[in-house]
């Protein structure tokens, strides 16, 4: 690939466009945020960012943010690893069906998981509704009212607190990142190296652990780091299946809306900067993972 | 990148490639994980969308959308006529939801395409020092949480904002009322005949709002497409005499066409669903409203049914995008085998 700058035309246009528009659209309105935080004394900020309320969001959000990714990570990979490696009916349909949270609006998936949550949907429900189910297919044969209407009462989902619930829309809002970003690199992975590893004596799991687990490491932690960052910032979703109760289930974003509700701005500010640090810092974490295994890749 | 995954992962044709040698039970056992996995945290709850959507039947479904109308010749109560009354609102304020969705999309795509292919041509054509850091902060918007996308332009634009005092005086054409005044009046024939005051709680901050979400899109979606094609092309035009639009349209842009509809397809997927920075710069009025906006307020107001009707014509787009996705992947797949 030739060096062509300045050779091919348009450079000066393209490039002032460009940066034209992303100033007006990401810089300075995130240079006014920064703005308006430097417009509160640090005593300021500080007490606002540490409010009790607040605290408790940051807690709600990174843990069930953090837990969500965990969840995504591990079964991500399972996920990845089959898709890639095995052959089977609906194995092209699953694979579609990845993509899905990316297409889906956030609003939408939040009010399918609180209505699958709520006492009487499929999930929160299961026991009922299976009952009723029953009774139904009973019905058709003659046998009304087979099982008792309270029979399985007990069969709920274990996890249908507020939290879990949150856990649960997080996961799914976040569910491709993890593995869209493991795919490719199995993909790509050569399989010599593992019949290699086995020619010499190596079990399975010794395989898996330090012959495949290493070269997908970066990748894998990076769709962590981005998973986790995604969950951390979701709002339309979360807000839907949580009762967003101050102090035991509010959201850190949604702090920042009912600040700005009360027009608030400066403590609005506070927060957000507040998470656009941490996105940042983020953001750069999964950079240098990324730099990180670029650099120390195999000359291929 | 960040989210690099939606720009990579389409183009690399998704084929198994089995190991030879690993247990059958162990095997099985990963399947079916990743069968319950799946099932669970998507198929079930897309499912769940449409048989919400249908729980009051059809008629419930279309009644939401056009609600029913009466016999012309009978004779209603008060409060049944109060009820169709109500139902006709709410049925008119979905569709304004709907109409306001599809013109911000309107707007939104087509700016983004043209920064999309600037920001791919400047990037990958050329090197420059702060290329990097340019890419990367393209990236940005996905790293941000939507709600802060919202709040920073209610701090730039709002009332007490930066720019606050221009913002909520400037007055802007309504693009969809230009009209045919003829060539009596003034020189030009079409003018706006509505116009609005301020930016934010108005349409043009959804707009703008919308835009800081979804500008990346394009831009990733053809920066490592254009990368890899290199300026080969290009710059074999220039050397038979090409000017450099010519060069753009009928070299560069044939290249990506299938990088660009699929950012473009994302774009709008994005657009329509987004919530978090729209729901902070609309102000919550009716007639800001955009689709999750509205299914937000049915829900709020106990009204499941009409929310999950709403949700199921966003649901069947996102499965239209997947199957674009796919049909652009195997197309693009089989030119480059060609």
């Amino acid at each position: 690939m030739a060096d062509s700058s300045r050779v091919l035309p348009g450079f000066t246009i393209s490039l002032g466009y460009t940066i034209f528009y992303l100033s007006a659209i990401v810089l300075i309105p995130l240079a006014a945020l920064a703005l308006k935080t430097t417009q509160i004394s640090p005593a300021e900020f500080w007490r606002i960012i540490t409010d009790p309320i607040v605290m408790a969001s940051y807690k709600l959000t990174f843990t069930a943010s953090f837990f969500a990714a965990a969840v995504n990570a591990v079964f991500g990979l399972i996920v990845a690893w089959t898709l890639v490696r095995y052959d089977f009916p609906g194995r092209r349909f699953l694979d579609a069906l990845i993509d899905f949270p990316f297409a889906l609006p956030t609003a939408v998936a939040g009010l399918t998981y609180a209505s699958l949550y709520l006492k009487d949907g499929w999930i929160g429900g299961l026991g009922p509704h299976v009952v009723a189910a029953v009774n139904r297919v009973s019905g058709w044969f003659g046998r009304d009212e087979l099982l008792p209407p309270d029979a399985l009462d007990w069969l709920t989902f274990p996890f249908t607190g507020q939290t879990s619930g949150i856990v649960m829309v997080l996961i799914f809002v976040s569910l491709p990142f993890v593995v869209r970003t493991v795919q490719p690199v199995l993909q790509e992975w050569d399989p010599e190296f593992e019949t290699a590893a086995r020619s010499l004596g190596a079990d399975r799991f010794t395989i898996f652990r330090r012959v495949i687990l290493p070269e997908i490491f970066p990748a894998w932690s990076s769709g962590f780091a981005t998973a986790f960052a995604r969950n951390i910032g979701e709002y339309g979703s979360v807000i839907f299946i949580a009762a967003n109760i101050p102090g035991k289930s509010q959201i850190a974003p949604l702090q920042i809306v009912v600040k700005l509700d009360d027009f608030q701005y400066a403590a609005a500010s506070a927060i957000g900067m507040v998470l656009l640090v941490i996105s940042l810092l983020l953001l750069l974490a999964i950079n240098s993972i990324q730099n990180f295994a670029r650099r120390h890749e195999p000359a291929a | 990148m960040a989210g690099a995954i939606a720009a990579k992962a389409p183009f690399a044709v998704a084929k198994a490639r089995p190991v030879a040698r690993e247990s059958v039970l162990g095997r099985r056992i990963l399947i079916g994980i990743t069968v319950a996995f799946l099932t669970i945290f998507v198929l079930i709850p897309l499912i769940n969308v449409f048989q919400q959507a249908f729980s009051k039947g059809l008629d419930g479904y279309i009644s939401v959308f056009f609600p029913l109308q009466p016999d012309a010749d009978a004779t209603l109560t008060f409060s049944q006529k109060r009820r169709l009354a109500e139902a006709a609102t709410q049925a008119s304020r979905t569709w304004d939801s709907i109409w306001l969705t599809i013109s911000v999309a309107a707007v939104v795509i087509p700016l983004n395409i043209i920064f999309g292919l600037a920001a791919g041509w400047a990037t990958t054509k050329f090197r420059f020092r702060g290329r990097t850091l340019l890419t990367a902060l393209i990236d940005l918007p996905f790293s941000v949480s939507p709600v802060v996308a919202g709040l920073v332009f209610v701090l730039l634009l709002g009332r007490n904002g930066i720019f606050g005092d221009w913002a909520t005086h400037l007055v802007w054409p309504d693009p969809f009322s230009l009209h045919w005044v003829g060539f009596g009046e003034s020189f030009w024939p079409l003018t706006f005949t509505e116009t609005h005051t301020g930016v934010i709680f108005t349409p043009l901050a959804i707009v703008i709002a919308t835009i800081f979400v979804t500008f990346p899109f394009v831009a990733r979606s053809l920066a490592p497409l254009m990368e890899s094609q290199g300026s080969d092309e290009e710059l074999a035009a220039l050397t038979l005499g090409a000017s450099g639009w010519r060069t753009f349209f009928k070299i560069t842009l044939p290249n990506v066409k299938w990088a660009l509809l699929y950012g473009v397809i994302l774009t709008m997927a994005r657009s329509f669903g987004e919530f978090g920075a729209v729901s902070v710069v609309s102000g919550h009025v009716d007639v800001n409203d955009t689709m999750p906006l509205r299914i937000e307020k049915l829900w709020n107001e106990y009204n499941n049914q009409a929310a999950f009707a709403v949700s199921s014509v966003l649901a069947l787009l996102a499965v239209v995008t997947l199957i674009a996705k796919t049909v652009i992947e195997w197309k693009s797949a089989n030119e480059a085998q060609r």
